[in-house]
């Protein structure tokens, strides 16, 4: 503002400086150019929202939202669902009210449900957990990426952020934070009881859970996937962690210390305090029989993780999936809506068009 | 002799300090006076260097910073950022501190920029060589080394490096020409005159003998006062002082002209030069908007510590229970829980605050900045409002009042020069209540001089022809006319005799040029001031020599010019023309009556009229009169004081000789613009100082009055008969009787207001004895808002100003605009809210003193009509979806933190939350506000009732601001909710690994922050795309431009493990998300929900309440043109007085008149002719009609 201004009067005072040097020569000719811009004359489109123009918008919104929202509907119901909340069982009711932190004998429990619907194709097992704030800011932060990432210098000295989990009995800790502290370590497995009464264990394939670019590029053990042990060697475990992170899935190098793959999904901090992640898969059998066939199963719960003390719910859910992902009646019934709202709104206003739109013109006049 | 000395010694010491003070010494050559004088007391002043830089190298940084971080945004902002330094904030200090780096460092390479430009210019002014005078010698040297004192030598076609006293210039005369264009843009060659001691000089080392010194006032802006006195010493003789004024010194910037070489001594160097006092900045004015602008900013403000508080009370509120402060898998750190409970609420308050701070948007004041200063570049482009006769276009001295020329309620005009064209022609003259009118060309026939005269009566007497003569010479001896020798003296002649005039005279008064060369017409011809003679070649071509003694100057307090002169015969004669009022008063004798009643006669027709008087002075008279003028002139304090009084004195008893009657034609289309302007809902007044008759004369021709206008009066006349209570409220009886009326009758009656000086000052007078002066105020501010015109008449230029101040002041709080040409409208300019100079005859003192300048009147339509409008609705809609758009943004976090805990999680990445204001969404609302067109420049200009769609801040209004707050709360609701639902009770999720779709996997925190932030980024272009209806290639290029940006960069941000940050949160979630159906289909539908709202209002309000505006756009649309479009712009504009002047020539045969007893006759042929020159649709009949009656 006041630049421009200053600049304004300094233009008038210097004006004698060219006089002073060019003489009556500098008068030049002023006379502004005739281009487009200047004028501002630039061809343009100029549209405008009338009821005319906006009617076919309308209904043509409205004709394309519900069809979508039927289908997504309809998607979103053939999706088979089943979620078992598992404190409401007794067993593990009372596993969760006699946890504690120092017992060395974990609490089981198993819960029975059933399937009154075959799930046909690949079948997704997930955890829940409910007044788990992951998004709390204390805890996003508490984490040190590069750490993760297999940077040697900050699994010896992690970032601050991951106080007060950052060192255990003057060890860094590996991994540090309260989000890896707080890795979910109950075990679930699932058994189906055939009619005859007999137990099979049903296969949960652990792999291929997390995100391809979190497992190959962000997550990265320190120094490759070669004898972890050694490498970790003067770190210490999260406080409140059972075994080691080398010790995660010691089968399978591949799925061990910082690239595996349910610490990995633990670490993808959830946006709502009431989520779910993903927790195993049920591949599909490759003859014609459905992956889990109607009838009773049993979910066994090694019950580990606490959720009492802040009022949280654990639950399992077992969910196929479609084009559009997972159960989500939300999107098809808000597509419907809208295009609803839409193809009525366009009635809406083809009536006051024809109504009103003509007076309009007469009522040039008038004003 | 003694005695001078004596007094002047007396008079320094009695003045004691303060004389000190209020003047300087200055020796001429750097030589001490003689020491019986005075004791020479070294002093010291500036050099004379230029420094109109602001900054050095040095102090640049620190300097810069400091004026920058006095803006309280950029203030705010810095106390953010170091809030953000110094506790744990949710967000990085990058965040607030990278867009404040970035505005600080644009603005600062900006105004580095423009000081670096200045230092160049500067430069190159202190280093422009300069002649001194040294020892008898010319040196050249630089001009920053010029010093108060040394004498200079200044050749022709130079421009004066400083101030300088004329000490004797290379013609004999002493006088020397100079143009001060680039001072005042008077491009007319001025005469300056040499200290009469001293014009004898012609040597350097003649020169360089002078001893003197120079009294003269300190350094002063004004650029046309100056007093001081000149000592000259010599050999064992008493000092001689002289007195000098404006007309001995030389301003610096101004041009020497016409003059081989002169010597002048400086007296001010540097900074102390009247031109350089004149960079001094004026007070800033704030537009209307920008004071909206800076309201909802407080409401915002408002928002902001609500919510934080708000949001800080909650969390301690939801932390109670320790489960939900501390669970088990969250704890906080030692040195956190030791904090007491209270300063962690503060912390927290704090960190609330930076979270939400977006919602204040840091750009906007950038955007807006760079809006209004490149905005302003299509006022300067338009070449609608380039003059080609003048050379010269549109100027915008201020940038910061664009829109606020959108929002003019009322609009001060001044007359002369302004709705006229101020190109005055001479009508003609009446010499004792005999008409003599000249016709020079007729018929494209130049007449030869001795017929060129015509006499009404042809039989004169004695008497007549004595006071015929005198009163011819009056005329040309009267007057501050120049002649222009640009040839020879021989060329001259026969370029008079051809009666080509224009060319040759030269003044600063157009009235003044015009009398004269009326005399040459009549036979009279002003030849040149030689050797202070003034020669005149009369009738018979004879040469008459008169000496001019004194010139007693013309000001608008007196409102007269007087001249000394002494015939060859030895008379003296003291010639004297001026207005009526003040002429009358003074004469004794001669026709009066005759005069008067021709002179009102005139006034009526809209002609501008000088009464011409003489009184003859006995050689002891005017000895008197020439020791009142020099000691007057002497005087180094009150000067002009004393000059008044001695021009009173000397200015009495006066023999009438007639009268004169000059034309102002109106200018071009003057009446059109007036006419749209009131249609366009602005209330048009007249403020001139001319007189009643004249200007109501101007007022009918400009349509400012019409036919059915009803004139209310509020004159000094009237007040006389009646009180000015009286006066007063009968009027406002009047008015609001029709208005009560009005309700029932369909035709409203037009009232139009005159008021003169005199009245007005009454009025505005506080006077204590009377309760009801406040009253009278109120009273004169009702009539005149009821009345759809005023003219005020005879008005001082101070007046002027108190009219604007009055009318800003009243309970509307209108935005005022004042447009005039001359020094007189100066103060109105500056006073009112926008002020347009015209780029005229009288100078460019208001163009200068404007925010705004045009070259014509009639630029005021397009200016406002459609400049404005513009303006207006670009940065209504800036304004407005700057703080929506930021809703938008900040309100999602500010719900987000229910269901975060409270815990000043943000909900967008850092990136995001640094560049959304910055490059997502700021370009195309810059470039929206730069060349939105919501409607055509042809439509605006040919429905001028499409302006009172934007009156009275009609964008900015608390409602609408209302309405731009609750779409961005709707749409910021819908964005997070929308969101919400799609995570929470269903599975959004995505396919993890993008080839194969094997695998099903969640979304976390960042993706939803993502989520929300793409259907925010694409909601809001979108929102404007909507709202712009002007889509040039620029604009698809930048809307769509921007929301690409938007992607790419999402895309680069998460396709890389940044190296330089330590958190990766953003890794590949972009694309995650994109590669997710329901993503897709979540985002559409959420835009869609986003401005669905919006595009229903639109059409809705536009079928069922359409405004004028909507429309005009509408016709465009349905491409229906011409005419019928709107009703109130009634028939066609009318071919304007273009060729008026050619026709009026054409005409001449009809004003040559029969004789006396024609005088009826005389009057018809001329009304029929000035209707023809400036009045097609024959409204002026009107004033024939109406103004007499109205004079009694």
């Amino acid at each position: 503002m006041m630049a421009s201004n200053y600049n304004a009067k300094e233009e008038d005072g210097h004006q004698p400086a060219a006089i002073g040097h060019g003489g009556a020569g500098t008068v030049k000719n002023k006379k502004p150019d005739n281009t487009a811009f200047k004028q501002q004359r630039l061809p343009a489109w100029q549209p405008i929202l009338t009821a005319g123009t906006v009617l076919p918008a309308f209904f043509v919104i409205g004709l394309i939202f519900i069809p979508i929202g039927i289908g997504l509907f309809v998607t979103s119901n053939n999706i088979k669902e089943l979620e078992v909340t598992s404190q409401l069982i007794v067993p593990c009711y009372n596993c969760s009210q006699s946890y504690s932190w120092n017992s060395t004998k974990p609490c089981t429990c198993s819960v029975p449900f059933s399937l009154d619907q075959p799930f046909e194709s690949n079948v997704f097992m997930y955890y829940g957990l409910s007044n788990f704030y992951q998004n709390h800011r204390r805890y996003v932060k508490s984490r040190d990426d590069s750490q993760l990432n297999g940077d040697k210098a900050s699994l010896k000295s992690p970032s601050k952020e991951c106080e007060p989990y950052r060192t255990s009995d003057e060890k860094p800790i590996a991994p540090c934070g309260a989000i890896a502290n707080s890795l979910f370590n109950d075990t679930l497995e699932l058994y189906y009881i055939d009619p005859n009464g007999s137990r099979t264990a049903i296969p949960l394939v652990k792999k291929g859970i997390a995100w391809w670019t979190d497992k190959h590029v962000k997550f990265r053990n320190p120094g490759g996937n070669d004898n972890l042990t050694v490498v970790f060697q003067g770190t210490s475990k999260p406080v409140n962690w059972r075994k080691s992170v080398y010790e995660l899935d010691p089968s399978d190098p591949d799925n061990n210390g910082f690239i595996n793959e349910d610490f990995i999904v633990w670490m993808r901090t959830a946006a709502l305090p009431t989520f779910r992640k993903l927790y195993r898969i049920i591949h599909k059998k490759p003859n014609m029989t459905p992956t889990l066939p109607l009838g009773r199963y049993i979910l066994e719960v090694t019950y580990n993780y606490p959720v009492r003390s802040f009022e949280g719910r654990k639950r399992m859910i077992l969910s196929t999936i479609s084009w559009m992902g997972g159960k989500n009646p939300f999107l098809g019934i808000a597509y419907i809506t809208v295009g609803s709202v839409c193809f009525f709104l366009g009635i809406v206003l083809l009536i006051i068009h024809h109504k009103y739109g003509n007076r309009n013109h007469s009522a040039d006049i008038r004003s | 002799m003694d005695f001078s000395v004596l007094r002047n010694l007396i008079s320094r010491y009695c003045a004691g300090e303060e004389y000190w003070v209020d003047s300087r010494t200055v020796y001429i050559g750097h030589k001490e006076p003689p020491p019986a004088a005075e004791a020479y007391i070294p002093q010291r002043y500036p050099d004379n260097r230029i420094v109109s830089s602001k900054y050095t190298l040095w102090n640049f940084i620190p300097k810069n910073l400091f004026e920058q971080f006095r803006r309280i945004a950029n203030f705010y902002f810095l106390l953010i950022f170091l809030v953000q330094l110094i506790i744990d904030t949710p967000t990085s200090p990058v965040t607030s501190g990278l867009p404040l780096f970035f505005v600080i460092t644009v603005t600062a390479i900006k105004q580095g920029y423009e000081d670096w430009l200045r230092h160049k210019a500067d430069c190159s002014i202190n280093e422009c060589p300069v002649d001194m005078v040294q020892q008898g010698t010319v040196v050249r040297t630089q001009s920053s080394k010029l010093r108060v004192g040394d004498v200079v030598m200044v050749r022709e076609d130079e421009t004066f490096p400083c101030d300088l006293i004329l000490l004797s210039s290379s013609r004999g005369d002493g006088t020397c020409y100079v143009t001060t264009t680039s001072l005042d843009g008077e491009s007319s060659h001025k005469t300056y005159y040499a200290v009469p001691d001293t014009m004898a000089f012609k040597t350097e080392q003649e020169v360089d003998s002078l001893h003197a010194t120079i009294e003269c006032e300190q350094p002063q802006p004004d650029l046309y006062k100056f007093v001081g006195r000149i000592n000259i010493y010599k050999e064992r003789e008493d000092p001689i002082a002289r007195p000098l004024g404006a007309e001995n010194l030389l301003l610096r910037g101004a041009t020497l002209k016409n003059t081989g070489h002169i010597y002048a001594v400086a007296i001010y160097t540097g900074m102390d030069t009247k031109m350089a006092l004149n960079y001094q900045s004026k007070s800033q004015k704030r537009s209307a908007v920008e004071k909206s602008m800076n309201a909802f900013l407080i409401v915002y403000l408002c928002i902001l510590i609500s919510k934080a508080v708000i949001n800080t009370v909650l969390k301690y509120a939801w932390q109670w229970s320790a489960d939900h402060d501390e669970p088990w898998y969250n704890h906080r750190t030692e040195i956190d829980r030791e904090r007491h409970v209270v300063i962690r609420a503060f912390t927290d308050f704090l960190a609330f605050m930076v979270l939400f701070n977006y919602i204040i948007p840091v750009s906007m004041y950038v955007t807006v900045e760079m809006q209004k200063f490149l905005g302003s570049y299509f006022i300067v482009w338009d070449k609608d409002m380039y003059d080609e006769e003048l050379g010269v276009g549109a100027q915008v001295n201020t940038s910061d009042l664009n829109e606020e020329l959108g929002q003019v309620e009322y609009v001060f005009t001044d007359k002369t020069g302004t709705l006229t064209e101020n190109n005055m022609e001479f009508i003609e003259c009446c010499v004792d209540g005999h008409v003599y009118i000249p016709h020079a060309i007729c018929n494209g026939q130049i007449l030869s001089a001795a017929s060129s005269i015509d006499m009404i009566d042809s039989s004169p007497g004695g008497y007549r022809r004595e006071h015929e003569d005198l009163f011819f010479r009056a005329l040309c001896l009267c007057h501050t006319v120049q002649v222009k020798e640009e040839e020879t003296v021989d060329s001259i002649k026969r370029g008079i005799h051809l009666g080509k005039p224009t060319s040759f005279y030269i003044s600063s008064s157009p009235d003044e040029v015009a009398l004269v060369e009326g005399m040459k017409r009549l036979g009279y011809t002003y030849l040149r001031l030689k050797d202070s003679h003034m020669e005149i070649l009369n009738k018979d071509d004879e040469i008459e020599r008169f000496e001019l003694l004194h010139v007693l100057n013309f000001d608008s307090v007196r409102r007269r010019m007087s001249v000394i002169v002494k015939s060859s015969s030895g008379e003296y004669l003291l010639f004297c023309k001026g207005a009526d009022t003040s002429i009358f008063p003074r004469v004794v004798s001669g026709k009066v009556e005759q005069v008067r009643a021709r002179v009102e006669q005139n006034a009526v027709e809209g002609l501008r009229t000088l009464c011409v008087a003489y009184r003859s002075l006995s050689p002891a008279e005017y000895e008197e009169a020439c020791h009142q003028l020099s000691d007057a002139k002497l005087a180094l304090k009150d000067r002009e004081q004393r000059l008044a009084q001695a021009y009173d004195l000397i200015e009495r008893d006066f023999t009438l000789l007639g009268a004169t009657a000059v034309e102002d034609r109106l200018q071009e289309k003057a009446a059109d613009t007036i006419e749209s302007l009131q249609k366009a809902g602005m209330k048009v007044w007249v403020l001139t100082g001319d007189k009643m008759e004249t200007a109501a004369a101007t007022c009918y021709a400009s349509k400012l009055f019409r036919r059915s206008t009803q004139i209310l009066e509020l004159t000094k006349k009237r007040t006389e008969e009646q009180s000015l209570h009286d006066v007063l409220f009968d009027l406002s009886r009047t008015v609001l009787r029709q208005r009560s009326l009005s309700g029932l009758s369909v035709e409203c009656q037009d009232y139009g207001l005159i008021i003169d000086g005199a009245t007005l000052s009454a009025v505005l007078k506080p006077s204590p004895e009377s309760s009801g002066s406040g009253n009278y105020r109120e009273i004169f501010l009702e009539i005149s808002r009821n009345c759809s015109a005023v003219l005020c008449c005879r008005m001082a230029p101070l007046q002027k100003a108190q009219i604007v101040k009055l009318i800003k002041a009243s309970k509307e709080h209108p935005i005022t605009l004042a447009i005039g040409d001359g020094a007189n409208d100066v103060s109105m300019i500056l006073e009112a809210h926008v002020g347009i100079g015209i780029m005229g005859k009288e100078g460019r003192q208001a163009a200068r003193n404007s925010d705004y300048a045009i070259p014509k009147f009639k630029h005021l339509k397009k200016m406002l009509l459609v400049h404005g409008h513009f303006y207006y609705i670009r940065i209504a809609e800036l304004v407005q979806y700057f703080f929506y758009k930021n809703v938008c943004f900040i309100f999602p976090q500010f719900l987000y933190q229910f269901f975060c805990g409270f815990s000043q999680q943000p909900l967008y990445d850092t990136a995001y939350l640094t560049l959304y204001n910055i490059s997502f969404t700021s370009l195309p609302i810059l470039l929206y506000s730069l060349i939105e067109k919501h409607i055509s420049i042809e439509m605006l200009k040919r429905d001028p009732t499409l302006y009172r769609d934007v009156a009275k801040n009609a964008l900015l209004r608390w409602p609408v601001f209302l309405y731009w707050t609750c779409l961005g709360l709707f749409n910021a609701c819908i964005f997070f909710f929308g969101a919400y639902f799609l995570f929470d009770n269903t599975t959004f999720t995505s396919n993890g690994q993008l080839m194969t779709t094997n695998t099903q996997m969640m979304f976390g925190n960042w993706t939803f922050g993502t989520l929300v932030f793409t259907v925010l980024v694409f909601t809001v272009t979108l929102k404007l795309a909507l709202d712009t209806h002007h889509w040039t290639w620029i604009n698809h290029f930048v809307v769509w431009g921007s929301l690409l940006f938007y992607v790419i960069f999402s895309l680069l941000w998460g396709g890389i493990i940044w190296p330089f940050l330590n958190y990766q949160r953003m890794y590949y979630v972009f694309m995650q998300m994109l590669s997710s159906g329901p993503a897709w289909l979540g985002i559409i539908l959420l835009i869609t929900i986003s401005l669905l709202p919006d595009v229903v209002k639109k059409v809705l309000c536009r079928t069922l309440w359409p405004t004028a505006t909507e429309r005009a756009q509408r016709v465009r649309a349905d491409g229906v043109h011409e005419g019928s479009v709107s009703p109130a712009t009634g028939p066609d504009p009318s071919p304007v007085a273009g060729g008026g002047g050619s026709e009026s020539d054409m005409l001449c045969p009809a004003r040559t008149c029969e004789g006396e007893r024609g005088g009826e006759g005389v009057r018809a042929a001329r009304t029929y002719d000035s209707m023809m020159s400036h009045n097609p649709n024959h409204l002026l009949s009107q004033p024939l009609d109406h103004a007499p009656s109205d004079g009694h």
